[in-house]
């Protein structure tokens, strides 16, 4: 059988997620959902000063939405909010293949699903955890 | 494979030419060459608008596209061959019944919907219901997807003016009783709409003998072209029902105040129809009974029956509704334990084997049996054990190919 793109990162982010579980004191917290998977997650952020100090996610989804989720709070905890938009914004243009290497680099992990921009149906299921973000913090503008 | 699994497959380009294993029957069938030539040959050779022409092609198409009528009337038995509206496919059929029957319904009417129903046979039902001031009443399955006539009875009383049920459900798999609700529905002066989607193409369907009032589907799912679509309706009811769309061809004349529409069924087909695909459903129909149903059915059961006791011995790996493959007619739902469907259908993806994830249009039915999504196999006469084995050789490796070590 041919290779997935279901490498060991993507599965151990979704089976052990560092970062599924309630938060103390979150002050930002938006539901995101795909109706084409039934992926569902509420993000929580807790924002101080304008930097993310602390994050998690709850809810249910494939593993693309689930470990995705899990590696954007990787990336963006302890970094500013226009940090953090930043990064979403590369993330979403890796999606429609829209990006440099360098700019990939700065995604670490979360690049690994750069290949998602081939498979239009799974689309959704990897940028849900990232809009979510976006909505709840240009919410706050 | 067997002589008769390799002639069968030569009669489909696409199993010809792919390697894919092709496990989404339910959502379509692949087309045989005679009825890609059948629609070809019409293009080719008598293309005309038909019904107004007064010249030979348009009489030719004309007649292609009433004969294809006459076909499917024969093919489910209908009583007579304007009983027969061709549309695009089920879910028109729906909207047409909902708009043209729907409109009589009046607040206090209740239509009955089982939980079974795919979508197309409920939301033209509940947004009709909401406009008129009609109640929507759930017909529940028991957990292993049986719809009790019991049950049923204990739903219909004197308000009660359409029954709507799947006569096999796409999700479960299996064959309802529709000519036992039929009568229940009929003891209460209620109508039934029967959806016969997945039926049609795979058993035989008697509309006289199940007694339905309305019966739709599509012509994809049996071989034929994407486009073309039946409901059948008794005569007595399409008769004083009012037009769905209004346009060409469904008049006997306009006047600037007044207007008389065309008798049955031309008053439900409005605008230029689809005679090539009129005549590919001919051509598909013509490709089932030279098989025969005992051959089609065969296969697909001992596909069925394969594939059930294949995926029995996976551990995690958990059937949807019955057990039991006699249950289960030409498709199986599943989950596995812990992987989304969608991680389990991209996973069959790399080893191309196509199968289908999500909820399967049956939103109702998946909250009612406590299930988010599911993964479905949906077999047709041409696929073999062959292809069950690649499902099955790929179902084993789904959890190690997601980091899980049982």
């Amino acid at each position: 059988m041919a290779n997935t793109f279901y490498n060991e990162i993507l599965t151990e982010h979704n089976r052990n997620p560092y970062h599924k579980h309630s938060i103390e004191g979150a002050n930002f917290s938006l539901e995101g959902v795909n109706p084409s998977c039934g992926d569902d997650i509420v993000l929580n952020l807790k924002v101080e000063n304008d930097v993310i100090v602390d994050g998690a996610y709850e809810g249910d989804g494939c593993a693309i939405s689930q470990a995705s989720a899990d590696m954007m709070l990787d990336l963006v905890i302890g970094k500013s909010v226009e940090e953090a938009m930043h990064l979403s914004d590369i993330f979403l243009r890796m999606i429609k293949g829209e990006t440099t290497e360098a700019e990939r680099n700065e995604l670490q992990e979360a690049s690994i699903l750069q290949d998602i921009s081939h498979m239009p149906s799974r689309v959704k299921c990897a940028v849900l955890g990232w809009h979510t973000m976006e909505e709840m913090l240009s919410e706050d503008k | 494979m067997t002589e008769l699994d390799k002639k069968i497959r030569q009669d489909f380009p696409v199993l010809r030419d792919r390697e894919t294993v092709y496990l989404d029957n339910a959502a379509t069938s692949q087309k045989p060459q005679c009825v890609i030539d059948a629609v070809r040959h019409y293009y080719e050779y008598y293309n005309a608008n038909p019904m107004r022409g007064l010249y030979d092609i348009s009489i030719e198409a004309t007649d292609a596209y009433e004969n294809a009528r006459a076909q499917v009337a024969r093919f489910i038995n209908a009583h007579e061959t304007s009983e027969i509206i061709f549309t695009r496919n089920t879910t028109e059929s729906m909207n047409l019944l909902a708009y043209s029957l729907g409109a009589d319904l009046k607040p206090g009417d209740e239509i009955v919907v089982a939980v079974t129903e795919h979508h197309s046979n409920f939301l033209p039902w509940k947004e009709v219901a909401a406009r008129n001031g009609a109640t929507i009443v759930w017909f529940d399955c028991e957990e292993d997807g049986y719809l009790n006539p019991d049950t049923l009875r204990e739903l219909v009383n004197e308000h009660t003016k359409l029954v709507a049920v799947t006569q096999l459900s796409n999700v479960l798999g299996r064959i309802n009783d529709v000519k036992t609700f039929a009568q229940i529905a009929h003891e209460v002066g209620a109508r039934i709409v029967v959806d016969g989607a997945q039926s049609v193409p795979h058993m035989p369907v008697d509309v006289v003998d199940l007694d339905c009032d309305f019966l739709a589907f599509s012509g994809h799912k049996m071989y034929g072209p994407m486009g073309i679509g039946v409901l059948y309706g008794k005569m007595e009811l399409l008769k004083d029902m009012k037009p769905f769309m209004y346009g060409g061809e469904m008049i006997e004349y306009v006047f600037k105040d007044r207007v008389k529409y065309a008798d049955v069924p031309h008053k439900f087909e409005a605008g230029t129809v689809n005679v090539g695909g009129a005549v590919g459903l001919v051509e598909a129909i013509k490709y089932i009974e030279s098989y025969g149903w005992d051959t089609i059915i065969s296969r697909e059961n001992e596909i069925t029956k394969y594939a059930m006791e294949k995926m029995a011995e996976i551990p995690h790996v958990n059937i949807i509704g019955s057990q039991d493959w006699h249950e289960h007619h030409g498709l199986i739902t599943f989950t596995i334990d812990d992987i989304h469907p969608h991680d389990v259908a991209a996973i069959f993806d790399s080893a191309h084997v196509a199968v289908r994830a999500g909820h399967h249009c049956a939103q109702p039915l998946h909250k009612h049996l406590g299930l988010m999504s599911t993964t479905r196999v949906s077999f047709a006469f041409y696929n073999s054990l062959e292809d069950i084995d690649a499902f099955i050789n790929c179902l084993r490796e789904i959890r190690g190919k997601m980091g899980y070590e049982d």
